[in-house]
């Protein structure tokens, strides 16, 4: 099966969902865009210089590895994991940014503009912008600048400028929104790096090509080590990229796959993430693009919410809306409690330590396994590292001498600034 | 009477008409009416009522916040169809609604098009719903008698304005610069060029706007567009001065 086949079908639809939704005057920037990514696209040598460059500067492939401990404590399914989080930046993310990158120069643009949640994605654009030679500016909403202070460092000081979104719920939807009026702006020099499965056509194409990378790996490296194909596939998904990512190296195989969405406050509590999991997602076009969003009756969005910024989102990638339609893909969500417990045993049991994100995905698995045989395989995409979380996690933890160290650094700080 | 026609009525007696915009329920339904009473008494000839959106991509930090504050104080769509009625009903120039796609997509298409009719306003602008995603809107439209403005802008192919130009009803929108609304443009030779452009692709008015502000904008486009389009800055002055500085803000710009 080849989704991105539109032969038959409206070009960047699938099913009912996608599209290019966008201003008049964006409509030039999104075919020259379009017209790019074909020709990148159908050119081998672009897809062998851009797995050579991840190679040598992000260290894929990544390896997988057999959760031994932690399989045996569940007594069920033996659980294997892609660690994405392994990655140059701690996340998938870095695929996508670099293959957006070497588009970007075949573009012949000199700036780059990135939205981000959790801030993985701009950490990673502003990686790659420092060694392309790139400007860039990354657009957080202030919410999560307040919540990812060490990826916002890292950005800074990696030469990216760091905007605060102050509009709307000052989160991910909005700075996608702050990157549009700049990208309206400022197309002629400016590409956007649109950082996950979303977004009008031909992101949710490109960004899952360029994550691809994973699943392509993931299933050679499954044959090898494992001796054949796991029977279940669980990832996260926030906008949708890593789960994209992996799952299509296994669409064609006998393999069920299963998304983890953002289940925040839990089912009825309409402080969640969880479009399609949950009921309480309908369809609507907004950002560029048509699928399930978390929205009022008159098309306004909801508040949303999640332990994982990464994941705290509006609305989630078109294909994804078409393949849960269509059955091909489950959809399950993790609570902020669950991801929690989950960490906790995850790092205690294998010294993983994945990000709040990618945990949504081992609470899935973590579920499930018990019930499935000692026989069965399931793979987990572990798409970033929990450092970043550091401070999220420490207060869930409510750890007594974490506080007590940010507590005298806070005092020396005020001390050097008296 | 159809947009075109009142258009072309009100050309017989000025050579430049003007619209305005308001984004409802900001700072207030009352405060809507209180600027509207000014821009009828200025002769404003068009009006853009604003539906307000949580997602407003297209438009500048001002309308932003507009939006924004009005959602917040509850402002519902069904509040602004009937503040659209009260408003066509009440004053001499003609309403469009204006607003982002997923407001008529969620309520429906036919159901969109009924309440616009309905509500006496003369068409709509949807500036994030390309004309590839409108041809059943439009279809709509054309049937109940209302007319879907598309827009026009700097970075349109000559390839594309054709196709723009032959699905052009009511008045074209012909957006002066790149990004979003509220900043300054520079109203100069660019601008001209781009009406020429377009005008050589279709057969109904040309309404210019992005960044109009003040009389000297509206003298250079005497002449060469239809129409001057005003959006920010009259929400600006509003904010700034209240009613006399809106009353004095219109006197100047239409002298
Ligand atoms: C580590 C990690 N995983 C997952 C996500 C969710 O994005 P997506 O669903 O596009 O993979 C993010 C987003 O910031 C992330 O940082």
């Amino acid at each position: 099966m080849d989704i991105f086949d539109f032969s038959d079908g409206r070009e960047g639809y699938y099913g009912e969902y996608g599209g290019v939704f966008l201003p008049e005057i964006l409509q030039a920037t999104i075919e020259e865009l379009l017209a790019c990514f074909r020709e990148c696209k159908a050119d081998p040598k672009f897809w062998q210089d851009y797995v050579a460059l991840l190679q040598n500067y992000s260290g894929r492939p990544t390896p997988i590895t057999h959760l031994e401990n932690l399989s045996r404590k569940l007594g069920g399914a033996q659980i294997y994991v892609k660690r994405d989080d392994l990655n140059h930046t701690g996340s998938h993310k870095i695929n996508n940014v670099m293959g957006q990158g070497l588009l970007c120069q075949r573009l012949g643009k000199s700036k780059v503009i990135a939205e981000t949640g959790a801030g993985q994605h701009g950490f990673a654009t502003a990686t790659m912008a420092a060694k392309f030679g790139f400007e860039c500016k990354i657009y957080m909403g202030a919410v999560d600048v307040a919540r990812q202070r060490p990826n916002v460092f890292w950005m800074e000081n990696l030469g990216a400028e760091v905007i605060a979104v102050e509009d709307g719920q000052k989160t991910l939807k909005d700075a996608v929104n702050e990157c549009m009026r700049d990208w309206v702006t400022n197309m002629a020099d400016t590409h956007y790096i649109l950082g996950t499965a979303c977004g009008p056509h031909p992101f949710p194409e490109m960004v899952s090509w360029f994550q691809s990378i994973i699943g392509l790996e993931a299933r050679e490296q499954m044959l090898k080590q494992a001796g054949r194909l796991p029977d279940r596939v669980y990832a996260c998904v926030g906008g949708g990229s890593n789960a994209m990512g992996i799952f299509q190296g296994f669409m064609d195989d006998d393999v069920e796959l299963i998304g983890s969405e953002g289940g925040g406050h839990g089912v009825g509590s309409y402080m969640h993430s969880s479009r399609l999991a949950y009921d309480d997602a309908t369809v609507g076009v907004a950002q560029g693009y048509k699928t399930y969003f978390l929205q009022n009756d008159e098309g306004n969005m909801n508040e949303t919410h999640s332990v994982a910024a990464g994941l705290d989102y509006i609305g989630v990638n078109p294909i994804f809306a078409h393949l849960h339609d269509q059955g091909k893909v489950r959809f399950e969500a993790a609570t902020d409690v669950e991801v929690k417990e989950a960490l906790k045993l995850t790092m205690r049991t294998e010294g993983l330590i994945p990000a709040l994100e990618s945990t949504h995905a081992f609470v899935t698995a973590i579920k499930e396994a018990p019930t499935m045989g000692k026989d069965q395989i399931i793979l987990i995409n572990q798409s970033g590292r929990g450092d970043k979380d550091i401070f999220t996690i420490a207060d869930a933890l409510d750890d007594a001498k974490w506080k007590s160290f940010i507590g005298g650094k806070a005092d020396q700080y005020r001390a050097e600034n008296n | 009477m159809g947009l075109q026609r009142f258009i072309a009525e009100r050309k017989q007696s000025k050579d430049i008409l003007v619209m305005a915009h308001v984004v409802c329920g900001y700072p207030s339904f009352e405060e809507n009416l209180q600027e509207l009473e000014i821009m009828a008494e200025a002769g404003v000839d068009l009006v853009e009522l604003q539906f307000p959106f949580s997602e407003p991509s297209a438009d500048g930090p001002l309308f932003v916040r507009a939006n924004e504050q009005s959602l917040k104080s509850g402002t519902t769509v069904d509040q602004c169809f009937d503040f659209m009625k009260l408003v066509s009903a009440r004053f001499p120039f003609k309403v469009l609604m204006m607003g982002y796609y997923n407001t008529a997509f969620k309520m429906g298409e036919v159901a969109f098009v009924t309440r616009v009719k309905e509500s006496g306003g003369v068409g709509y602008i949807l500036p994030d719903l390309p004309i590839e995603e409108s041809a059943e809107l439009h279809r709509l439209s054309e049937e109940a008698g209302i007319e879907p403005i598309i827009l026009m802008t700097p970075t349109t192919s000559d390839a594309r304005l054709v196709k723009l130009g032959a699905v052009s009803r009511g008045l074209v929108y012909v957006v002066a610069r790149k990004g979003v609304t509220g900043s300054k443009t520079q109203m100069g030779d660019d601008v001209l060029a781009l009406i020429e452009r377009c005008r050589q692709h279709t057969d109904v008015p040309l309404g210019v706007g992005f960044g109009i502000s003040s009389k000297a904008d509206v003298d250079v486009l005497r002449g060469h567009a239809d129409i001057a389009i005003v959006g920010t800055a009259a929400l600006k002055i509003w904010e700034e001065g209240g009613a006399p500085a809106l009353r004095s803000f219109f006197a100047e710009l239409m002298a």
